[in-house]
């Protein structure tokens, strides 16, 4: 969601302070695991869903996509700890390997998401005039654009898969987190010492790779943070719609969607725990975001 | 015009001595059904007399239609919205509409014999009729309409000329008759009048424009509308002056448009609607059955539609019949169409005819065919035999499907988990119905999971879209086969049943040899209706027996 | 100030002009069309020649250029064509469907600011005691929750509660009365979707309060206000509060142009005739022109809330009128 901007701006005393030693980092983050509770029970969270998506083939006691036609739609029991959904899939397995889709997508469209919206926005604060207008108006027309269009378009053009789910989703954060970098990086770049710099001779690139960029990464990691919760969303209402991943790909929003449609009264199993395993995970994300944003910006930390 | 026999419920035997000699013996499962249900028809008739009165709501499972004018849409949408507004020539028996042979008369006063070796069908008009704004419903009118809809002129689209590829000239002779005149006699011709979205206009209003029915109604049916909102409801009273006696028994209806199924079950659950009539999958049955006990009644029937797999001849190796047909012999229909059966709107397995039709396979025919075989680790090890000869053991590809959860992802998924099993990596390439369709049309595709929806039972007009496509534009093999069009040609013209079964049989293993497309599994439809709704019986088409005429609340 | 107002309304028109490019060249790269839907959605037989009437009826045989160069003068002259699909003016349709979305957005942005700033405030005011956590874990759980699970569980659990205590399931109605008719009967309607968008409004805006008072509450004058003695309470009132409002109102005013992506899925859970649903339906029948009118609709309420937040900016700070 947009951050507001003058809560995460940094004064120039603030931006020399960004080089921190390396000793003192460590520092920070004990502090930051003690002072942020919550902040770190996300942490640990996140942690959680990344092992269990890199690990998946070694925990889970099945394969998601084998249909079992002897063993539809059965409660959770012994042989299958969370039930089977309508097609005689084991479910833990199924949202196990989910959790690998939710990675994937969840950070591919993050990052790459937010390092294009990185570029444009800190290359549109330092350029400014033209360039800045007319990156500005790129930006509007991708945020207003609805994402139904986008993904229908992307599903239609080049098919399903999760390749073109990332497309479609990435999209609108790009301009998303443009803006918010963009107005961070604004502030930096009417200080004395960029301009020294360029008064030195040093090239634009350098310029905004090692004097812009470390200054804006605060809020660009916020944001990051941020998205990867929002793609995971994202997936889920794509699914609704029909335009998200496709059977028999193992994905929460996938199963969510098929579950709760359908099974709800007759086999809630189906519906509910795709829903607590993308509720855990994007409150976990959102939680140590939350920490991590508190801790970042000097302005509100607690006295 | 025959009478419902109440002798009938005694039992198989008084159904199955009316039929002709020779056809008796096939007709042995179908009769049984049709007696079941003729009996059960029967008996609730004469138990029960209709209360009038009452508004009946019911869903809509599809956003509107483009235009209310019957004649050019084909979605069903329309058909529920509007047929309680107007009046068709003939249709199936309302009492029972799950005979597939049996049609009543709505206009006309009877059904007429062909004259004229068949070329000929006279039909007297009902008088008295008058339209929704009192105007009197004559001859003429109804040969404009058909008119219309078999000859329609420049710049006005309707949906079904090609189902009258048979009709020659329709004239009004006088105010009460009209005459259609055929260019070839044929079994096909009764069933494809029965069509239920062939409405009869004014003709004085389709003089005046003939594309005033797209955006207006005004009929002669047992409803008048009350109120169209547009793309939310569809509100109908009743027509005081309905030729039916009696009918209609409702004070009028509400159809409301709601495309999720998730409202739709819970309208029926808080009796917020008291039912939709297209169809509910198994899941929403076993809910609704569970929650309302004896306040749900659960009319069920095989349906007129079903998926086909149709690989593109046009791409390799789909040009090789040893590869087709080791896609279809992968395929276990039986025991995945019992298991899909719980969670999906299919049950049972088919050839390419209706099973409830007298010109369908039976088990034993069926089993002989490719794709049917009752042992399927035979069947198996023949597919990857013949995958391997063909030099394909690890092919892969895309399977073309639509972008709607049932049938068609279920089965879409079910076949693809067959598909591994001779070794197969298949995918499934899923888009919107729109790029569904034009990937089909442009060639662009491996294989595409169709449907083939009819909707009166039409047994040898029905199979007409499994002609190659030099014939049948729709279809989306695009083989050629001379031998399958001569079959079919010979077919079309046969008007003793028992010759056209034999024909019928021949064009089904040709289509098979050849391994061009395959049925897999025929949908089921499953309405659960609240128990005070009575007189409506299920049919197999969503389309059929639609105009609520004789529809009654017990409450 | 007028300069700087002419200049920031003078940057709307290119992207009004970008939206309309994407949205024309967008639509007409997705394959089949609006014909071919409707001439043959059911799998029947259709002519060639009635998809090249059609076509030609619809104008989708001229070149692109000038479809484009119609769209854009049509726009300008408020004249959006009529409906590819259903023949009816664009207008019209959107129109018909409008009030009810409406009512939805501002019932929602009701529901938002009446649970977001009293628990933002609490929440910022005892930050990091538990209060803080339950506040903010509920306001995490209104963005983490997927919005269509949330409104088919909601209507879900309204069936099964009314049914296991008046013993018959309950469900809002399914037809619609606008609210001069039938006040009662609409907002039962209304208020479940308007609570379900509300929820993640509300979350979100939340937590723009709860920072916003958090970092005004740092602010000197509010250390100087408790140095001088004032109640907490009072400070909180007066000074803090009044001063955090403004990036809240600001971000209240984006996010409600978000909304209408919003609406989209929830007018289809709960079966609304509005604008999202509208939206869907054109989307999946190709309409070209009915999508175009309904993007550049979403865009020019973007644009408009943006507009007017900036100005608000720069009539408060007037170092961006200089900028």
């Amino acid at each position: 969601m947009v951050t507001n901007v003058s809560s995460i701006d940094f004064s120039a005393a603030d931006a020399d302070n960004a080089v921190v030693s390396r000793t003192s980092r460590f520092r920070r983050a004990r502090e930051f695991c003690r002072q942020e509770v919550l902040g770190t029970l996300g942490l640990v969270l996140v942690v959680v869903m990344a092992l269990t998506g890199l690990l998946a083939e070694l925990i889970a006691p099945y394969s998601p996509t084998a249909n079992d036609f002897g063993a539809m739609m059965e409660a959770p029991s012994v042989s299958h700890l969370l039930g089977t959904d309508q097609f005689g899939r084991d479910l833990l397995s199924r949202i196990i390997f989910g959790a690998r889709t939710a990675m994937i997508v969840g950070l591919t469209s993050a990052l790459v998401g937010g390092i294009a919206g990185l570029i444009l926005g800190v290359g549109s604060a330092y350029f400014g005039g033209t360039i800045d207008l007319i990156m500005q108006r790129v930006c509007d027309v991708l945020m207003a654009f609805p994402l139904i269009i986008m993904a229908l378009a992307v599903v239609a053009i080049f098919g399903t898969g999760v390749q073109n789910v990332i497309i479609a989703i990435t999209i609108p954060l790009i301009p998303r987190c443009a803006r918010v970098v963009r107005a961070s990086a604004l502030s930096i770049r009417e200080i004395p010492y960029v301009d020294a710099a360029r008064a030195l001779g040093y090239g634009h690139l350098r310029i905004i790779l090692f004097h812009m960029v470390p200054n804006v990464m605060a809020p660009f990691l916020i944001m990051v943070t941020a998205f990867v919760g929002q793609a995971v969303l994202a997936e889920a209402s794509l699914s609704y719609l029909g335009l998200g991943v496709q059977e028999p790909v193992p994905a929460w929003g996938l199963m969510l969607q098929g579950g709760t449609e359908e099974y709800a009264t007759t086999a809630p199993w189906i519906a509910v725990f795709p829903g607590v395993a993308i509720v855990l995970a994007v409150l976990g994300i959102n939680l140590f975001g939350d920490a991590l944003r508190d801790t970042l910006d000097p302005k509100l930390r607690k006295r | 015009m025959h009478c419902v026999d109440v002798r009938a419920h005694m039992g198989v035997a008084a159904v199955v001595r009316r039929s002709t000699p020779m056809a008796s013996r096939r007709l042995g499962f179908t009769s049984v059904l049709a007696a079941a249900v003729v009996a059960l028809g029967g008996a609730t008739a004469s138990a029960e007399t209709p209360k009038r009165g009452g508004i009946l709501t019911f869903m809509i499972p599809a956003d509107a239609g483009p235009s209310h004018d019957g004649h050019r849409e084909t979605t069903f949408a329309v058909v529920h919205a509007t047929a309680p507004f107007y009046s068709v020539l003939i249709r199936v028996n309302p009492d029972n509409p799950s005979s597939t042979t049996e049609f009543r008369c709505d206009l006309c006063t009877e059904m007429p014999k062909p004259t004229d070796n068949g070329l000929t069908y006279t039909f007297k008009i009902r008088k008295g009729v008058k339209f929704h704004d009192g105007t009197p419903l004559t001859a003429h009118d109804v040969a404009a309409s058909w008119n219309k809809i078999v000859h329609p002129a420049k710049g006005v689209a309707s949906a079904r000329q090609n189902n009258f590829v048979m009709v020659d000239t329709i004239t009004a002779t006088d105010d009460e008759t009209v005459v259609f005149k055929l260019k070839f006699a044929t079994l096909t011709f009764l069933p494809a009048l029965a069509d239920p979205y062939t409405y009869i206009y004014s003709k004085k209003k389709l003089d005046q424009d003939m594309h005033w029915y797209e955006k207006n109604i005004m009929g002669s049916g047992p409803f008048k509308l009350t109120d169209y909102q547009v793309g939310q409801s569809i509100k109908g009273e009743r027509n005081p002056d309905y030729y039916h006696p009696g009918q209609p028994y409702l004070d009028g209806f509400v159809g409301i448009f709601a495309p999720k199924q998730t409202v739709r079950t819970d309208a029926i659950r808080a009796d917020r609607a008291s039912l939709e009539f297209r169809s509910l999958p198994p899941s929403a049955r076993d809910q609704l059955v569970k929650e309302l006990g004896d306040k749900i009644v659960v009319q069920e029937s095989d349906w007129n539609c079903g998926n086909v797999v149709t690989p593109n001849h046009k791409r390799k190796p789909f040009d090789d019949v040893r590869v087709r047909k080791a896609l279809f012999l992968a395929i276990d229909q039986w025991k995945g169409s019992a298991a899909l059966s719980r969670i999906a709107i299919i049950k049972t397995v088919g050839g390419i005819v209706f099973p409830g039709s007298p010109l369908a396979a039976t088990k034993e025919e069926l089993q002989q065919l490719i794709g049917y075989g009752p042992d399927i680790e035979k069947s198996r090890a023949e597919a990857k035999r013949l995958l391997k000869e063909a030099g394909h053991e690890n092919l892969a590809f895309e399977l073309l499907n639509r972008n709607v959860d049932q049938p068609y992802k279920i089965v879409g998924t079910w076949l693809v988990d067959e598909w591994s099993k001779v070794g197969i990596n298949a995918t499934q390439k899923v888009v919107p119905t729109g790029p569904w369709f034009d990937g089909m049309r442009s060639g662009d595709f491996d294989v595409a999971l169709e449907a083939n929806c009819q909707n009166v039972v039409n047994p040898i007009a029905d199979v007409g879209r499994w002609l190659p496509n030099e014939v049948y534009r729709e279809n989306y093999g695009y083989f050629s086969d001379p031998q399958m069009v001569d079959i079919y040609d010979r077919m079309l013209r046969e008007t003793d049943q028992a010759k056209a079964r034999v024909l019928m049989r021949q064009f089904e293993k040709r289509i098979n040899d050849e391994a061009h497309q395959l049925m897999v599994t025929f949908w089921y439809r499953t309405i659960p209706m609240r128990s005070y709704v009575k007189g409506w019986k299920i049919s197999p088409s969503h389309y059929l027996n639609q105009d609520l005429a004789n529809v009654w609340l017990d409450k | 100030m007028l300069h700087y107002v002419i200049k920031r309304v003078l940057l709307v028109i290119p992207t009004l002009l970008g939206a309309a490019a994407l949205v024309f060249v967008l639509m007409r790269l997705i394959p089949g069309d609006v014909c071919v839907m409707r001439l043959g959605s059911s799998g029947g037989t259709f002519d060639p020649k009635a998809i090249a009437l059609c076509h030609a009826e619809l104008g989708m045989d001229r070149p692109w250029m000038i479809q484009f160069i119609d769209f854009v003068w049509g726009c300008m002259r408020l004249n959006f064509g009529t409906s590819m699909w259903s023949g009816q003016p664009v207008t019209t349709e959107i129109m018909a469907r409008l009030p009810i979305s409406l009512e939805i957005a501002i019932l929602a942005t009701v529901v938002a600011i009446a649970i977001a700033i009293p628990l933002g405030t609490i929440s910022a005011v005892k930050q990091n005691t538990w209060v803080d956590y339950v506040v903010r874990v509920f306001a995490v759980g209104g963005i983490a929750t997927p919005s269509f699970w949330l409104g088919i569980m909601s209507v879900l659990v309204v069936l099964n509660f009314t049914s296991a205590v008046f013993g018959k399931p309950w469900m809002p109605p399914i037809e619609y009365v606008p609210i001069w008719e039938d006040p009662i009967r609409n907002l039962s309607m209304a208020f479940l979707p308007a609570v379900t968008v509300g929820y993640r409004y509300a979350a979100v805006s939340m937590r723009m309060t709860r920072s916003a008072m958090l970092e005004v509450m740092q602010e000197d004058y509010i250390r100087t206000a408790r140095a001088k003695g004032l109640i907490r309470k009072l400070i909180v009132n007066r000074h803090a509060l009044k001063n955090a409002m403004l990036p809240v109102v600001t971000l209240i005013g984006i996010e409600f142009a978000f909304l209408i992506g919003g609406l989209v899925v929830t007018e289809q859970v709960f079966n609304l005739n509005g604008v999202g649903r509208l939206f869907v339906q054109a989307v999946q029948n190709q309409d070209y022109t009915l999508t175009q009118a309904l993007v550049m609709l979403t865009v020019m309420v973007f644009v408009i809330c943006n507009l007017i937040v900036d100005l608000f900016y720069a009539w408060l700070d007037p170092r961006i009128r200089y900028s």
